[in-house]
């Protein structure tokens, strides 16, 4: 049996020795989860907001359905993205299946509703706080929004790492619709599949270490531009 | 935000996707055994078209390319092969290589599956020893052979589904892992078995029968059904895979030592 002993060497190995191909996985995983958690906050924090303090009918149920949507699971997301995007599909003629823009379209629709819903609890609870002097202010709803989501910054980016954390874990929904095809569209969880596929267990796990540095090294970095700018608000 | 901005240029930043390639929806023995590695480079000498390969079981495969999204097939599975082509999604089939199927197992092989005479015979020991044995349960092409080798037999393993005979409903890599791990018995393509890193206790005890012939085939899918398909390009590589060139870059990939396909394409 291989142990985590292998592992760690593997993931070693293949840091050390500055792997052309795992540098190639590792920026595309990058790419792909960066533009698509931007791309889930630029939507998710506006929708979140206006579910806090909008008033328009179906607000509940909305806010239920994005709720609910946090679970949905990757392979359905992938499969639908799939249906969208194939040729025999209705956006087939655009050629986007099997690219990176597919990944992150499906990573978006995953990551939008964690986005959207987080938002929606930071900036109520904010508004509850705040919405005596909002109100003496004479502040619109727009303002408002604008005020609670500005106020919420440190929070927010919470929301936006709860994100980063689903997209950067999930295998499901990228290798439907990116096909897990070497030099295009392989990124570090469809390469773990793959290695376990082929029995390198060593390898995948060596590769999920290197997934984990990642993360933390992401966070971490938040995490410093989080205090530097929080001493900077408060200074 | 500065952050953001910066993400959403590299968004947007993202380079045009070169229009000079196609995809292939493969079966995954070729895939996993590092069979394109080797001959894919070749094919770069003589043609600039990136080859992108898609690998999943044959059943899928040829789902995805009756939805058109496979501009080539190759794939294990003829009469699927035949049946696909004849219903208009493919142009024609050309057989490219072939190798065989393998029962593998612990060593210590509860069944004595390896004195059978047959592959059926075997199959019959592991169901009357009650023995677990692994299917793949995905409609690929491994998994039809395997329910075509069931057939052959006294034995309906459906009825025991969830008993000794579990169905993985995972690829054949994900249940060779399944096997070793549960020490179950289990049909795999030669291919993968040997290119298969963690085999464990587990070795091949059965091979050899006629019955357990594994031919691949390659198809051009249909234009005339499928629009956007890059017929050109996609036959140029039928045309270079079953060539004698493609052929001997086929027949020259090993692994340890062994040859994993033997290309026998129509001259």
């Amino acid at each position: 049996m291989q142990g985590f002993g292998d592992a760690f060497a593997a993931a070693f190995a293949l840091i050390v020795g500055f792997d052309a191909d795992l540098m190639e996985i590792v920026l595309l995983s990058l790419r792909v989860t960066l533009s698509a958690v931007a791309l889930a906050c630029i939507i998710g924090f506006p929708l979140g907001a206006a579910l806090a303090v909008g008033r328009f009918p179906f607000r509940t149920t909305l806010t239920v359905l994005i709720n609910a949507l946090m679970g949905l699971p990757p392979v359905v997301v992938g499969l639908g993205v799939y249906l969208m995007l194939s040729r025999a599909g209705p956006f087939g003629a655009l050629g986007l299946l099997y690219t990176p823009t597919a990944m992150i379209i499906a990573q978006t629709i995953l990551v939008t509703p964690i986005v959207a819903a987080l938002t929606r609890q930071i900036v109520a609870d904010l508004d509850t706080e705040y919405h005596e002097t909002l109100r003496s202010m004479g502040a619109g709803r727009a303002a408002r929004i604008g005020t609670l989501l500005w106020d919420g910054r440190f929070a927010l980016m919470t929301a936006a790492l709860a994100g980063l954390g689903r997209a950067l874990a999930e295998v499901g929904a990228v290798m439907i619709v990116g096909g897990n095809i070497d030099h295009v569209t392989r990124v570090m969880t469809t390469a773990i599949a793959l290695e376990t596929s082929k029995g390198e267990l060593a390898v995948a796990l060596g590769l999920g270490i290197i997934l984990m540095i990642l993360s933390i090294v992401i966070n971490a970095l938040l995490m410093g531009a989080r205090s530097a700018s929080e001493r900077a608000a408060y200074a | 935000m500065r952050l953001t901005s910066l993400l959403v240029a590299a968004t947007l930043a993202t380079p045009a996707v070169a229009d000079d390639f196609i995809i292939v929806q493969s079966t995954t023995s070729t895939a996993n055994s590092g069979l394109y590695d080797a001959i894919l480079p070749e094919y770069a000498k003589v043609d600039d078209t990136e080859i992108r390969v898609v690998a999943v079981g044959t059943g899928q495969a040829l789902r995805n390319a009756r939805n058109c999204d496979g501009d080539v097939l190759l794939v294990h599975a003829k009469a699927a092969e035949e049946a696909f082509v004849s219903e208009g999604y493919g142009v024609s089939r050309s057989d490219v290589m072939y190798n065989d199927f393998v029962l593998v197992g612990p060593s210590d092989d509860p069944a004595n599956a390896k004195d059978a005479d047959t592959i059926s015979a075997a199959l019959d020991a592991i169901a009357t020893a009650r023995a677990l044995f692994a299917s793949r349960g995905d409609d690929s092409g491994t998994h039809k052979k395997e329910r075509a080798l069931w057939a052959t037999t006294t034995t309906d393993p459906s009825d025991a589904s969830g008993a000794w005979y579990r169905e993985t409903g995972s690829g054949m890599g994900a249940t060779l892992n399944i096997a070793t791990g549960m020490g179950a018995y289990t049909l795999t393509d030669r291919a993968t078995w040997i290119a298969f890193a963690n085999k464990g206790d587990m070795r091949i005890l059965f091979e050899g029968d006629e019955a357990l012939f594994n031919q691949y085939g390659i198809i051009l899918v249909n234009p005339a059904k499928c629009p956007l398909i890059k017929a050109d390009a996609a036959q140029s590589f039928i045309d270079w895979i079953i060539s004698p060139i493609g052929q001997s870059a086929i027949a020259a990939h090993t692994r340890d030592g062994q040859q994993l396909f033997f290309p026998n394409a129509a001259k």
